[in-house]
């Protein structure tokens, strides 16, 4: 084997969680009102544009977490010796990006730059020495010393957008027939509902949008290898693998933390909402202490005990990797316990509601016992809750991470994300001359981020709150 | 009401027991005192001698809970829980790791974080309000989508973005105020506007989105049609009716967070340099002051647990159903 598979622990959970999604989607197919639900979500331009963008962020956070060591090659001589793989965990994100993840330049280059962003002192070959920017090393090395780069830059665009519009043109031929094939009216029929924004679920918007991805992508693959499409950072790192290095920490803290609490808030909301006397007491007592201390100190005073724990224990980790996924996953812990308080107030509340309800009480009289109701009656039709929970609390933990990151309470500062990536600019935009990309770059690929969270999760909640039929 | 207070206050009593509990938990039982002094003096130089030094200074080495050593009383108050758990119920934090008082620390640190947190507090209350009740009068109109559509963006932009953004534009492009700093008296005013403008504007987008939905809640009951009926005008139905009434549920949001405003904003005062309550967490964060990070958490539940009864308070001045018996 070339490679040993590695499995972090937030790996898993990540595969967890894609799997629950497809389970949840079956389970949709087969119940025709979970099943009208989603289908308001689809048919609201909004949603699938929204949704469309999702998916790519998602499907770059995936690649980024399938994870493997590579085989080293092997010492001379001893050709009998077990295999021995590299320290270096990566991932096929990694891979398939290894032309930005190796083409390090010395320090900060502008975006599309050819040479260094500073001057710096060379020795000339005549002798004798300059104040001049020198060369990259890989940045637009395939020009003519001389040639201007927005020439090639344009040639190269154009090619990348005719590829972005075969994709469209294949992506929009496969709608049609899947529309055709659900409408039963031919192939024409579909494609020109779908083009008059007509078809049941909102396509044009999901292909417009499924568009623009495709040209970001294909722009990206066609300069990314020639230029530094985003600039360097400081030590000369190109900011776009950065970028997008960032997009599977960001995912993992906006939908793992919810995933790691959603067991105590639904089994402490329900049972607080449903037993009432002492366990409710308790449960009100255990979330008010909870809610009492301030988050953000909470999670500091956690994290600061965490490190502490983690420094103690080197031994636990194999891998520089697995230490900074374990301080991941516990910044994850740590920000559920603090956050399934409100969560947990809303189950309660909801089945409060829902006990007194005829069903529910028939159900009682029929002699069903308490944990049958709980699973049959009320769990079921307080799901829409912790869906909509889910999606709206993605967003802040986004944001809340880079926060937290630049605090210093957030992720390993050795592992990729836009709070690292903001802390470690942060004094740039005060530097003369003034370094604004990669500041600008994680900022921008948030906002698209959690703009297009939030729009989706609007959505979901207006298709799946009963109070806003 | 004096009899509903009282009974309040003491069942605050039972959670501040419950806070600090955690707070002991996560400090000295998860990592023992041994473990943190390893880490802060630097595992490479920790020797044993060092460890114990560092433990006595701090007066953390004491056993946990019982101290066997002593006699009568003092077997219990001869101990880490006595000596920084409980005394915090007496507002003694000890001393931070630079040696300076912590609660005298804090007490000084309090009006630059009101300095700031105040103004903002108000103003962005005031805006977000009224941007609301803008965009409830001209609802369902291209205003009204266009309105929640920014109102959406700037929630989804980094805070982070504001002040980095909003130094480096007005601080450092136009050089209208000063980067950073803060002077008492009058002068602090150059200081503070800009550090307050961008606290107001990283707030707005949720909260007016949030008070919009509260209105539009509100607009869609019964009594705001009878009113329409009648032939009053929309404004009047708006200010005098729906703001009125909609008092309530923004109230819930509103008055707890009142009393929190003394802990300052972390963010805000870092970046601008405030001496002021969170720029004094942060730095505590950094250096690992564990004594400060435990203080400010105690103070600010007990802040919370205050807003709590305030909250409870302020729904019988503003709705005469309520009576608190």
């Amino acid at each position: 084997m070339h490679f040993q598979p590695v499995l972090l622990w937030t790996d898993l959970l990540l595969f967890v969680l894609v799997a629950c999604a497809l389970l949840m989607a079956l389970h949709v197919r087969r119940h025709e009102p979970l099943r009208a639900a989603w289908r308001k979500v689809g048919q609201r331009p909004v949603g699938m544009a929204a949704a469309t963008v999702l998916l790519a962020f998602v499907v770059i956070g995936m690649l980024d977490s399938l994870h493997y060591r590579p085989l080293l090659p092997a010492v001379e001589g001893r050709a009998d010796s077990a295999p021995v793989y590299g320290s270096e965990v990566l991932s096929v994100l990694d891979t398939v990006l290894a032309p930005l993840r190796l083409n390090n330049e010395k320090t900060y280059s502008a975006p599309f730059a050819r040479t260094l962003y500073q001057r710096e002192t060379v020795e000339l070959a005549e002798g004798g020495q300059a104040r001049i920017h020198p060369p990259l090393q890989y940045g637009g090395v395939h020009l003519q010393p001389d040639e201007p780069v927005a020439p090639d830059v344009a040639r190269q665009l154009i090619a990348a957008v005719g590829q972005a519009v075969l994709v469209l043109m294949l992506l929009f031929a496969l709608v049609s027939i899947g529309v055709a094939r659900t409408q039963g009216r031919g192939l024409r029929h579909a494609a020109a509902d779908i083009l008059a924004g007509r078809s049941t679920l909102a396509w044009r918007a999901a292909l417009i949008s499924a568009g623009l991805v495709a040209l970001l992508i294909s722009a990206a693959i066609t300069l990314a290898p020639l230029y530094h499409v985003l600039g360097t950072d400081k030590v000369g790192q190109d900011v776009l693998y950065l970028s997008l290095k960032s997009v599977r920490t960001a995912l993992v803290i906006g939908t793992i933390t919810t995933l790691v609490m959603l067991p105590f808030a639904v089994a402490l909301g329900i049972a607080a909402g449903y037993l009432g006397g002492w366990v409710d007491d308790a449960i009100q007592y255990l979330y008010t202490v909870l809610n009492a201390i301030p988050g953000v100190l909470l999670i500091a005073a956690a994290v600061l005990m965490m490190q502490v724990v983690i420094d103690t224990n080197p031994h636990w980790f194999e891998t520089a990797a697995e230490r900074s996924d374990a301080r991941l996953l516990a910044l994850c812990f740590i920000l559920g316990i603090t956050s399934w308080t409100g969560l947990c107030r809303l189950l309660r509340g909801e089945t409060l509601k829902l006990r007194e309800l005829e069903y529910v009480q028939a159900a009682r009289a029929f002699g069903a016992s308490t944990p049958t109701i709980l699973r049959r009656h009320i769990l079921p039709n307080v799901m829409h809750i912790v869906l909509i929970a889910l999606v709206m609390d993605f967003s802040g933990l986004v944001l809340a991470e880079a926060v937290l990151s630049y605090v210093g309470i957030g992720v390993d500062p050795t592992t990729i994300s836009f709070g690292t990536m903001i802390n470690m600019a942060r004094a740039e935009l005060a530097r003369e001359p003034m370094v604004w990309w990669s500041l600008s770059a994680a900022f921008a690929f948030m906002f698209v981020l959690v703009l297009a969270a939030n729009l989706f999760a609007d959505v979901v909640r207006d298709a799946f709150d009963p109070r806003r039929g | 009401m004096l009899g509903y207070v009282l009974r309040r206050l003491l069942y605050a009593v039972p959670i501040l027991i419950g806070v600090n509990l955690i707070t002991f938990l996560l400090f000295f039982v998860v990592n023992s005192p041994d473990d943190m002094a390893r880490m802060q003096i630097g595992v490479k130089r920790a020797t044993p001698e060092a460890i114990e030094r560092w433990k006595v200074d701090r007066g953390y080495d004491k056993p946990m809970f019982v101290n066997n050593a002593q006699a009568g009383t003092a077997r219990l108050t001869e101990t880490l829980f006595y000596d920084k758990s409980l005394r915090m119920f007496a507002l003694e934090f000890g001393r931070a790791d630079d040696g300076r008082d912590i609660a005298r620390e804090i007490l000084d640190r309090m009006a630059p974080s009101l300095a700031i947190a105040l103004p903002t507090f108000i103003l962005s209350l005031f805006l977000s309000i009224s941007f609301a009740l803008l965009l409830v009068f001209f609802r369902a109109t291209y205003l009204d989508f266009w309105g929640v559509v920014l109102c959406v963006a700037m929630m989804s932009v980094s805070s982070l973005f504001y002040i980095i953004g909003g130094q480096w534009l007005v601080s450092k492009l136009w050089a209208l105020v000063p980067i950073s700093g803060y002077t008492s008296g009058l002068d602090a005013f150059r200081f503070l506007v800009l550090p307050v403008l961008i606290s107001v504007l990283a707030g707005l987008g949720s909260s007016a989105r949030w008070y919009r939905t509260i209105f539009l809640e509100e607009i869609s009951k019964d009594y705001v049609r009878t009113a329409r009926a009648k032939g009053l005008s929309e404004i009047t139905v708006l200010f005098r009716h729906v703001l009125r009434n909609a008092l309530i549920p923004v109230l819930t949001g509103v008055v707890v967070v009142i009393p929190l405003l003394f802990m300052g904003s972390l963010l805000v005062e870092s970046f601008f340099a405030i001496p002021g309550l969170g720029s004094y967490t942060i730095d505590a964060i950094n250096a690992q002051d564990f004594a400060v990070v435990r203080a400010m958490v105690f103070i600010g539940s007990v802040l919370y647990i205050i807003g709590l009864i305030l909250t409870d308070l302020s729904y019988t001045l503003v709705d005469p159903r309520v009576r608190l018996e």
